[in-house]
């Protein structure tokens, strides 16, 4: 059973490239497709969010932004806690095809693990909240 | 990666599939750490089926074994395995093609025309 680390599809788009560019990195554009409302500063780490009208939000991080070819960011895995601080990588890649576009959307990371994760699945003897208990109760008694 | 990252996430899947060891797993994880006994007294299973899955539960790295009170063993929860294992959901549940496919059609209309996606 192979764990999947990286999420791969290519489309054709009859736009040329700078139509689909400019859907990836506006506001109006992602507003018009992704999300329902979005905001964007195109800059490598310049922040992006997108908001659905079921009140999910995405927060991203802009990382790659070479006009009209490559365009990535991170974002929060989706499906893991708010405050999980693993997030992936998505980058869009656009090539010119015939009088259109051909776009390969690459999101990677999925099978990423901090070092203490690892040493937290394999090691019996975890603290967890019993620990942080026993802390905010010392520091409860020492105030 | 390493390999048993895969083991790990198997272990949580086929505890998973079985309905009393995700009605064990949901009640510790709803309620905190608890001994067979407690268990026994919430769910609608006999105080020897429950040990039996915590003892599978334990030997599998989900829950482990600690001292509670009147010299009762305590089983708690070990959310780290779980973490792994959501982590191969969250690939699964990682949605492009609904997207991409948007993407199209928005382009499509947008310009006027017909989009000649293939």
């Amino acid at each position: 059973m192979p764990f999947p680390d990286r999420i791969e599809r290519t489309v054709q788009i009859g736009r040329p490239p700078d139509q689909v560019w400019a859907a990836l990195t506006t506001a109006e554009g992602l507003a018009a497709w992704f999300g329902n409302e979005a905001t964007i500063e195109l800059r490598p780490g310049g922040s992006a969010r997108m908001r659905w009208t079921g009140g999910e939000t995405a927060e991203m991080r802009v990382e790659r932004v070479e006009e009209p070819r490559v365009f990535g960011f991170t974002w929060h895995i989706f499906g893991l806690p708010e405050d999980d601080p693993r997030r992936t990588y998505v980058e869009f890649t656009l090539e010119p095809s015939g009088s259109g576009t051909r776009l390969t959307v690459v999101e990677s990371g999925f099978a990423q693990l901090p070092e203490d994760a690892y040493r937290k699945a394999y090691d019996g003897n975890t603290q967890g909240w019993a620990s942080e208990l026993g802390e905010l109760v010392a520091y409860l008694d020492a105030a | 990666m390493p390999p048993d990252i895969e083991a790990i996430a198997e272990h949580v899947f086929t505890a998973l599939a079985d309905p009393t060891r995700r009605a064990i797993l949901a009640a510790l994880a709803a309620a905190g750490p608890a001994t067979a006994t407690d268990l026994a007294g919430r769910l609608p299973i006999t105080r020897q089926a429950i040990a039996k899955h915590l003892a599978l539960l334990a030997e599998a790295g989900l829950v482990t074994a600690e001292p509670g009170e009147r010299r009762r063993v305590r089983y708690r929860l070990r959310s780290a395995p779980m973490q792994v294992a959501q982590q191969f959901l969250a690939a699964l549940a990682r949605d492009w093609d609904g997207p991409l496919s948007a993407l199209q059609d928005h382009l499509g209309q947008s310009a006027g025309g017909p989009s000649t996606a293939a």
